[in-house]
């Protein structure tokens, strides 16, 4: 008797597997999108609990201990007003990720918005902003956020909006085109045919069942705005010195590139490895959430 | 006779595609009793799930739109309602379940998330208590067992009749009065198919709602309907209480759809079926618009458009060839053509 009680209980475990659940069964069979995750959480906590981590201040100055190669004292060195590039970095770890993570949020909100009005009511609505949307993703991207950072002023929460503003039509265009193919689903029709508003079914039936692409694009998305945020530091229109951005730390290293090259290595190579894992996991999830994916 | 609840009068349906106006049905005119089954059956594209659409406004617009005729519900002309008020209609006084159970739930939300919602749509006074209360009174009344692990469950666990079942639950959560029934056995294997119609029966009698079955399928006609509509090519082509379809079909259209009825108790190697194919809707634009596929097609079917003539025993057929002292004339204009 003991073994159908076990069977029970196991039958009971798999029961009520929600689709999020499975996606995140078949995202743990993947070691490098596991890996992903481990570098994007790592760097979560970095930032969270960068203060704690970090052995000296953002901008405790040591002008005797200039450009200090690598040693057990910064074990990334020191640059040229002898601050640890140690503690920067895991600093500027707060700066990349509150933009990556609040200029997709941002994007992804008004994208989304824009994009289940067009793909819902068509129409004129749908031409209107499908175009806007074209003309948007006709310009490039660095340049339109250059554009828009003139028109605000250089500072890190403009640079934030700009890379916002330049990835809305990415994320429009996405949910309009989920949106066309869910709406004609049965299961919406059904939603009609027993009275529910328009409204209701737009966000408690046609969203829900349109944010598995969303999400995936979402978490490469960070990876890319990371990457802008930096070049728009480096190009001395994002964050503002003293901040501890990496881009703008590889912009400041820039003209001592021979003689201390662990001034640009290690803020470079934190931009590396914080997109990779955004984007190893951003893959991972593709894979886990995507049903074409799955053969 | 019992009360006319739901009327349809001179219903036209309209579809404007690229190549122009294309009436999908026209001269739509039947309606349905307090508590009967009634079947519509046809062909695919004779217009049986336009004009249930149509009843729901439900079809899609654009391209489609209710051109003319009435749909009288209790009196009041649905035809003429702007989707707010039929948001209220619908799921309360005309409910609709579909031929595909896997695809009618969202695969995202419990069922049991499903059910109180439909609830809740047009009881938005109760609490949340009340809802599963009734969401699982609605699950025994259907059928399903386990009633309460059920509602935790995602529709991808349940199989297809109960998923037919759970859908059959959500469209007489609020009591509707007419429940329009799309092929919902066409995507199921035999044996649940006949519990569903079972249940379905079972229901419209415990519940007294009616029932408008659309199929193609003559054997759950013949199973569960009352008085059956025969629809061809966007038209009424016979409709007559069950037993006379059968017995004594008067369209050539109906006998010829009865004899394409494989018989059991004779052996034939080919099955019997007409020749030619449904015409495209608005094809024909006078005549009979089986005159190319009948047998018995005469010069006055190609150049007259036969009207409904109605019979005695409730019994009314699209043909010339009824038998002239068969009509019931009660009013000149109705046979004049």
């Amino acid at each position: 008797m003991a073994g159908t009680a076990d069977i029970r209980k196991e039958a009971a475990q798999n029961r009520a597997v929600g689709p999020w659940k499975e996606g995140w069964r078949s995202f743990k069979k993947s070691k490098i999108s596991l890996a992903g995750a481990g570098i994007v959480i790592f760097f979560i906590v970095l930032a969270v609990f960068g203060p704690l981590i970090a052995p000296q201040g953002i901008n405790e100055q040591d002008l005797t201990k200039r450009l200090l190669a690598p040693s057990s004292e910064h074990w990334f060195g020191t640059d040229d007003f002898g601050r640890d590039i140690f503690s920067r970095i895991i600093h500027g770890a707060r700066i990349s990720l509150w933009v990556g993570f609040f200029s997709v949020i941002l994007s992804v909100v008004v994208g989304s918005l824009l994009g289940i009005i067009a793909g819902y009511y068509g129409k004129w609505i749908d031409t209107i902003i499908s175009r806007v949307f074209d003309i948007m993703l006709a310009f490039p991207s660095i340049l339109l956020a250059i554009a828009v950072v003139a028109v605000l002023g250089p500072s890190l929460q403009n640079a934030l909006i700009a890379i916002a503003i330049i990835n809305i039509p990415n994320f429009g265009r996405l949910i309009r085109s989920k949106v066309l193919s869910v709406k004609e689903e049965e299961y919406i029709v059904a939603a009609k045919a027993i009275g529910m508003r328009d409204i209701r079914i737009l966000f408690s039936h046609i969203l829900p069942n349109s944010m598995t692409p969303v999400i995936v694009q979402g978490t490469l998305a960070i990876a890319t705005a990371i990457i802008e945020a930096a070049a728009l530091g480096f190009l001395g229109l994002g964050a503002q010195a003293p901040a501890p951005e990496w881009g703008k730390m590889l912009a400041d290293a820039r003209i001592y590139l021979l003689n201390a090259p662990w001034t640009m290595i290690f803020p470079g190579l934190a931009i590396m490895l914080t997109v990779l894992g955004f984007n190893l996991m951003g893959d991972g999830l593709r894979d886990a959430l995507d049903p074409k994916m799955k053969s | 006779m019992r009360k006319k609840l739901l009327e349809i009068r001179g219903l036209k349906t309209t579809f404007f595609t690229d190549d122009g106006q294309i009436p999908a049905v026209e001269d739509i005119d039947f309606s349905v009793h307090e508590g009967e089954i009634l079947g519509i059956v046809g062909e695919s594209g004779s217009g049986k799930s336009v004009t249930s659409l149509s009843i729901m406004g439900l079809i899609p617009s654009p391209p489609g739109k209710i051109t003319g005729g009435q749909i009288l519900l209790d009196g009041k002309n649905l035809a003429a309602f702007t989707d707010k008020q039929m948001q209220k209609i619908r799921g309360k006084d005309v409910a609709m379940i579909f031929q595909e159970p896997m695809t009618s739930l969202n695969p995202l939300f419990t069922i049991g998330d499903q059910l109180k919602e439909a609830i809740l749509i047009h009881n938005p006074k109760w609490s949340k208590k009340e809802a599963f209360a009734r969401a699982i009174e609605i699950m025994k009344l259907v059928g399903l067992p386990r009633a309460e692990e059920l509602l935790k469950d995602y529709p991808h666990q349940l199989s297809g009749g109960m998923r037919q079942r759970v859908m059959i639950a959500m469209a007489l959560v609020c009591d509707p009065k007419v429940l329009i029934a799309d092929e919902p056995t066409t995507a199921l294997d035999v044996t649940i198919q006949a519990q569903i119609l079972q249940l379905m029966k079972d229901l419209n009698k415990r519940l007294n709602t009616a029932v408008l079955l659309i199929t193609h399928d003559l054997g759950v006609v013949a199973e569960t309907c009352e008085r059956v509509i025969v629809m061809y090519a966007g038209q009424i082509v016979e409709e007559a209480p069950i037993h006379d379809i059968f017995t004594n079909p008067k369209h050539p259209y109906t006998q010829g759809l009865i004899k394409s009825v494989p018989d059991m108790r004779y052996k034939k190697d080919n099955l019997y079926s007409i020749p030619g194919s449904v015409p495209k809707p608005g094809f024909i634009k006078v005549g009979c618009r089986f005159a190319s596929r009948c047998e018995f097609a005469m010069e006055r079917c190609l150049q007259e458009t036969p009207p409904l003539f109605e019979m005695s025993g409730q019994h009314k057929s699209r043909c010339f060839l009824v038998d002239e002292q068969e009509v019931v004339h009660h009013d000149e204009s109705v046979i004049e053509s």
